[in-house]
């Protein structure tokens, strides 16, 4: 006898790399575990800074906040690894930097677009992506708002 | 023994044969280059008192050491960042001559980066992203499938091919140039090898739309090794000494190497911007008191913006620059004259330093007629060598 759920089509296993999680970001992973997009932010002089690490390079401050982001931002430069296809990826994902509303940057994916349509300056908001062992890795997808 | 401050100088160099597969160990490689140095130079190996390498080469110290029979070794050291450390270990042993600390200064490279393990394919082992090995913040970039330094490469060249319209084809010319040296050099993988622009164009997408795959540097096997000693001593010896007349590392805020996306403007090397100031402040030239230029080419991007970042051309004119045939033996600039680590192999920038010292000694297969000073450059680190 099958339940509801044995019926339904199992989703496919994820095959993207999980991330390496370093002391200092593992906060940031932690969030996105949890569906969450966090930033570091300085608690004393509010300087934003990626990526984490224990001390504000503007004030010195080792106040380290772990802060909403918007989860807005755009592209600010793009690639297709076409050769050697990424471990991971059953299609040769859109690499991007993405230039984040709170003024700094991080390398992620764009998602929901084909390469042949990808513009610089895209506007792109967060979304999230399942990894190998029961992670989450933030990536972007065209803003609809 | 009193310290008191001596020029620098290059006395010797030395190579292995560049091969896909060198057949024997990397310890080996780089005994048989430093061996290679020490006899170009004619200095005896036991009398080397300080050893510099990168951080991410595999020999140890000690066991070179063990080799060539060092007696004393007084100064050792490792600079990070891959092959930006290529330029830096000239740096380095200049200061360390300077300062009277050590002699004889060995730096050496040498790798089985093809037969033992490719840096253009997916990475197999993750710790080396971890921290402590000089690679900056490459961990945010593997799980997002940017796993090789093509790939980190191209986000780094797309803000600037985007910016000034860049094309592609415009790389061509960089890649047919550096194969055209490389096939009147014996020494390189791609002797005798030529390209021309539409074999550039055929060539298949390595980052779809920015590299293909002739706008990438080989991956070698082979071992590099350069001596630096005393100017006073250097004009004793084998060779007509090679004056290191300035050499400097710069590595602005939030600047690191390949994965270089957090600095303010990603139409710039602000590392290479911040080494050609710190060079020319350093020595008193100015770009057009080089006759040659030896820039470390990992990928075509980086020639184009080393090439503005020196003011060789300005901002955004480096393609144009190129096009009209300004690296070329007889252009404003020849560049790469070995073939460059696309023409003829790819020892992490060594192989494109030691260029540049057969060029001053007027010792190079394809010789810059009238050459006083070349600028040598590993993007985040350079100096300038001259005639003595």
């Amino acid at each position: 006898m099958s339940t509801p759920t044995e019926s339904a089509p199992a989703a496919p296993k994820p095959t993207r790399i999980a991330p390496i999680v370093t002391p200092d970001a593992k906060s940031f992973w932690d969030a996105a575990d949890r569906g969450e997009f966090v930033g570091q932010k300085c608690g004393d002089c509010g300087v934003f800074t990626f990526p984490p690490r224990p001390m504000c390079p503007h004030c010195h401050s080792l106040k380290r906040e772990e802060v909403p982001l918007s989860g807005r931002g755009t592209v600010h430069a793009w690639t297709v690894p076409r050769h050697p296809h990424p471990f991971g990826f059953k299609e040769a994902p859109i690499v991007a930097v993405i230039q984040l509303e709170e003024g700094t940057r991080m390398v992620s994916n764009v998602v929901g677009v084909r390469p042949e349509d990808m513009q610089m300056d895209l506007a792109v908001e967060v979304s999230f992506e399942p990894t190998m062992n029961n992670h989450k890795v933030p990536v972007f997808r065209p803003r609809t708002k | 023994m009193t310290r008191t401050f001596k020029e620098a100088a290059i006395a010797g160099i030395g190579a292995t044969e560049f091969s896909k597969e060198s057949g024997r160990t990397e310890l080996q490689l780089a005994a048989e280059c430093s061996l290679a140095a020490c006899q170009d130079a004619g200095i005896d190996p036991r009398e080397i008192d300080g050893m510099i390498t990168f951080t991410i080469d595999n020999s140890d110290e000690i066991s070179l050491a063990r080799c060539l029979g060092v007696k004393d070794l007084a100064y050792t050291t490792r600079i990070p960042g891959g092959g930006a450390a290529a330029a830096a270990t000239i740096a380095q042993a200049m200061a360390v001559v300077n300062a009277g600390l050590c002699k004889n200064v060995l730096i050496w490279r040498a790798m089985n980066e093809r037969s033992q393990y490719r840096f253009g394919q997916n990475p197999t082992n993750m710790q080396g992203y971890t921290g402590g090995h000089g690679t900056g913040s490459l961990l945010w970039c593997i799980p997002y499938g940017a796993m090789t330094p093509a790939s980190w490469a191209a986000l780094q060249a797309a803000r600037y091919m985007h910016t000034y319209g860049v094309t592609n084809r415009d790389l061509g010319h960089v890649a047919v140039q550096q194969r055209a040296y490389a096939a009147t050099n014996p020494k390189a993988w791609y002797y005798q090898r030529p390209i021309t622009l539409e074999d550039h164009q055929a060539s298949k997408w390595i980052q779809e739309p920015w590299l293909r795959l002739l706008d990438c540097c080989q991956e070698s096997d082979g071992g590099v090794a350069i001596l630096v000693t005393s100017l006073e001593r250097a004009r004793d010896l084998k060779q007509p000494p090679v004056k290191i007349v300035g050499a400097c590392q710069s590595i602005p805020y939030n600047v690191e190497v390949i994965s270089n996306y957090y600095h303010d403007d990603l139409t710039i090397m602000p590392e290479a911007w911040g080494t050609a100031k710190r060079l020319y402040a350093q020595t008193g030239m100015k770009p057009s008191d080089m006759q040659a230029a030896m820039i470390y080419d990992a990928f075509t991007p980086h020639v184009l913006m080393q090439l503005e970042a020196f003011g060789f051309c300005g901002k955004g004119e480096a393609a144009a620059f190129v096009k009209s045939g300004a690296l070329a033996l007889d252009g404003r600039l020849p560049t790469n004259t070995h073939g460059g680590l696309l023409g003829e192999a790819y020892i992490h920038g060594m192989n494109t330093m030691a260029e540049g010292v057969r060029q001053v000694r007027g010792a190079a297969v394809n010789q810059v007629s009238n050459v006083t000073n070349v600028l040598v450059s590993s993007g985040m680190a350079g100096a300038i060598l001259s005639k003595a």
